[in-house]
């Protein structure tokens, strides 16, 4: 089970806690925890990412175990500690935005 | 008694205002959707317990929730607006070619016959259709397609589609404007459109009485003769009486004719509303004084409203879909400002008072009548 953190304002929309957990399928990237995410709660579909392109939107980022991993390429595998749900998966709302 | 439901979205949420019919004693519910930003909220006419708000955010983006029960608990629907097929440029602020990117919805215009048709204004501008509820949205491209895109460009607030009227007398005819690209009328539905600009006059684009590139800050009509519009625009208050075939202008004694609301009375078509405030980029009421104006003759003769609004040191701003009206008798005129306030009057404007004095920045303001 990988660990996901949501920022607030998702976890209202999601009517979720601070944290879920869940299951991905096949190799552990971003890409697939953000489609097992958006699956489990359709609401999310369009906040993290665009719609169209699948794209990371431009106030978003990804952080886990201490590092930015906003800009690895969508299909590399997650950190061992996130995929062995050590560390959580951070979805986070960037300091400007909004 | 009739009852009011005062809908007022602001850059941190939305809030619902009720009162009876004498209009003095007001609940206040919400914020709904906190922290977001809620640029417009509209009942349906046909079932004004389904209420439709546009909730987006520079983090997260769109949000699309609907209420069923007046505004006391919502369900976000549908979010996905996607743009048919070639994408196509607009004009970017300094007139070079930019691709359309949708950003929020502005403006949402439910159905008068089935509450779950609306149409949706959006940034950049386009206009699309929900026939479901909100669940999915569909672009009506003709409108992006007809030709002029390419020449429209955002205004200081971005490139929005900001009105939506409805003909009450022929639902197959929908008129719309966008800043800054002009006013638009289809006749067949929302299927193709033609602009209706003439007679307009604006020195800030190259050639001043062009086809399109004007901006149009708001539009009202009167249902009982939808053949006559009222425009705002960013300079010129503006009538036509040909169903926007030409325009004249009509803002005579105004101190400016620079603002952003236009409303039409419940009960006198000639009666319309203004709030005049100085430009350029000041954006604030002449004199620090907030004044409504008031024509009871359709134009040119404007008369200020100020009892129960602030007098000295005012310097808000009213936002192009902050007004509205009610209907009953006497009619109700409501608006609200960029400093939170949101003001009311139960006498057409005669008096005002504050229902709220704190809000954040009021983005929107809409009016539901109920039995």
């Amino acid at each position: 089970m990988i660990r996901v953190v949501l920022p607030t304002h998702l976890r209202t929309l999601a009517q979720v806690g601070s944290e879920v957990t869940l299951d991905v399928s096949g190799p552990a990237t971003q890409r697939s925890l953000l489609d097992a995410l958006e699956d489990r709660y359709p609401v999310l579909r369009g906040t993290v990412r665009d719609h169209v392109t699948r794209e990371r939107r431009a106030f978003v980022r990804y952080f886990a175990c201490q590092q930015d991993l906003s800009h690895e390429a969508p299909d590399a595998p997650l950190p061992d500690a996130v995929v062995e749900g050590i560390e959580p998966f951070l979805v986070v709302g960037a300091v400007a935005g909004g | 008694m009739s009852r009011v439901r005062v809908l007022v979205g602001t850059s941190k949420g939305a809030f619902v205002l009720t009162a009876d019919g004498k209009r003095k004693s007001w609940e206040v519910n919400g914020p709904h959707f906190a922290g977001w930003e809620v640029y417009h909220l509209k009942g349906s006419p046909a079932d004004p317990n389904r209420i439709y708000a546009s909730q987006s955010s520079g983090w997260f983006g769109q949000v699309v929730p609907r209420s069923d029960d007046g505004g006391q608990s919502w369900e976000p629907v549908g979010n996905e607006f996607v743009y048919e097929g070639d994408v196509g440029t607009h004009q970017w602020y300094d007139g070079t070619p930019h691709p359309w990117e949708f950003k929020r919805v502005w403006h949402l215009e439910p159905s008068a016959e089935d509450p779950d048709v609306v149409l949706a204004g959006v940034e950049d501008a386009a206009l699309f259709r929900t026939v479901d509820g909100g669940k999915s949205w569909q672009e009506l491209a003709g409108l992006r397609g007809h030709g002029s895109g390419p020449q429209w460009q955002p205004g200081a607030g971005g490139l929005g589609l900001h009105t939506i009227l409805q003909d009450p007398n022929d639902a197959r005819r929908i008129f719309i404007a966008i800043s800054a690209a002009g006013s638009f009328r289809s006749e067949d539905g929302g299927s193709t459109w033609r602009p209706i600009n003439q007679g307009l006059r604006s020195e800030y684009i190259p050639d001043p009485t062009a086809e399109v590139g004007h901006c149009v800050h708001s539009m009202a009509l009167h249902p009982s003769r939808p053949n006559v519009l009222f425009m705002q625009k960013h300079w010129d208050v503006m009538r036509s009486d040909d169903s926007g075939d030409s325009w004249f202008e009509v803002s005579g004694n105004l101190p400016t004719d620079f603002g952003f609301p236009i409303e039409v009375h419940a009960h006198e078509p000639d009666t319309v509303y203004v709030v005049p405030i100085k430009s350029d980029s000041e954006h604030y009421p002449p004199e620090g004084k907030l004044r409504v104006y008031r024509t009871r003759t359709g134009g040119n003769e404007w008369e200020p409203l100020t009892r129960g609004l602030p007098q000295k040191d005012c310097y808000v701003n009213v936002l192009r879909d902050a007004m509205a009206v009610d209907s009953l008798d006497p009619c109700g005129v409501y608006f609200g400002t960029t400093g939170g306030q949101v003001y009311a009057s139960p006498d057409g404007g005669d008096s005002w008072e504050p229902i709220v004095r704190d809000l954040p920045r009021v983005l929107s303001v809409e009016v539901q009548t109920l039995p």
